[in-house]
């Protein structure tokens, strides 16, 4: 039996909750980073799944080609601030970053 | 019936998943930013099984090559002693737990209700040609900006981690 288009969407179902719960249950900057980029992840498989299953050009694929660069930049700019919050508190829990507090 | 493709789809769906899994959890983090690595390749290897070979070399050539060195990187920079109590305590771990599993079978149900669990695989997979196509004629545009914002976004790491002079001398 062929793979389905629903096991792949499951996969990336089951991703997306673990990227959730990273974002609900971790303080730490880096973990937060993780948690993000495997969000990312969960949606490039469903757009790649869709794709190969729905549609016969390569929308899809290329849609993941600008999300892949787009994650990459926001990378990028996220451990910037990450590595800049380490120099300034000596640490990287995000309930202690509260100087933008009203 | 099971053939060497479903064997592939589960133990990379294993590897993916397992390697998000271990990212988040592991005690040390510099074991979860390897784990992260196996996740990235695992769904790059997942674009394979679905016939999309050039956005699998992307994927691992961007995120397996770049973010995840990028990623070993900082915690190098930032490493310290106190990464065990980065966690809520076990009661909001719980309830994210189970947040977590009625998103899954939600999702998971609602997949299975549609009419997407008879759709089948289009009989030519997209080529190398048809992504050359979009990218330079209606995406143009959007591949323009985006070497913009890939150009800003790297300025402005480098102005955020730059080191002021003054400031290194008061620093030392």
């Amino acid at each position: 039996m062929a793979v389905a288009l629903t096991d792949y969407l499951v996969v990336s179902a089951i991703l997306f909750a673990v990227g959730v719960y990273g974002l609900l249950t971790k303080r730490n900057a880096m973990r937060l980073v993780f948690s993000v980029e495997i969000l990312v992840n969960a949606a490039n498989i469903n757009f790649i799944a869709f794709n190969r299953f729905l549609w016969p050009a390569a929308l899809g694929q290329t849609a993941v080609l600008f999300s892949i660069a787009l994650a990459a930049a926001e990378a990028a700019v996220i451990l910037a601030i990450v590595v800049v919050a380490y120099r300034i508190h000596d640490d990287v829990d995000v309930s202690e970053l509260d100087e933008l507090k009203g | 019936m099971v053939d060497a493709t479903d064997i592939a789809f589960a133990g990379l769906s294993i590897v993916a998943i397992g390697g998000a899994v271990s990212a988040l959890e592991a005690r040390e983090i510099i074991y979860g930013a390897v784990g992260l690595a196996a996740s990235f390749f695992g769904v790059a290897s997942l674009f394979f099984l679905l016939d999309s070979p050039f956005v699998a070399a992307f994927q691992i050539t961007v995120y397996v090559g770049a973010v995840a060195v990028l990623v070993l990187f900082t915690v190098m920079l930032v490493r310290e002693g106190r990464w065990f109590g980065d966690s809520m305590g076990p009661a909001s771990r719980a309830a994210a737990v189970v947040t977590v599993l009625a998103l899954i079978a939600s999702l998971v149900s609602s997949f299975l209700a549609s009419s997407l669990s008879t759709a089948t695989e289009q009989p030519t997979p997209p080529s190398f040609v048809q992504i050359g196509q979009l990218l330079t004629g209606p995406y143009a545009p959007a591949l323009e900006v985006l070497a913009l914002v890939l150009a800003a976004s790297v300025l402005g790491a480098l102005t955020l981690a730059k080191v002021e002079p003054a400031a290194e001398k008061e620093g030392s």
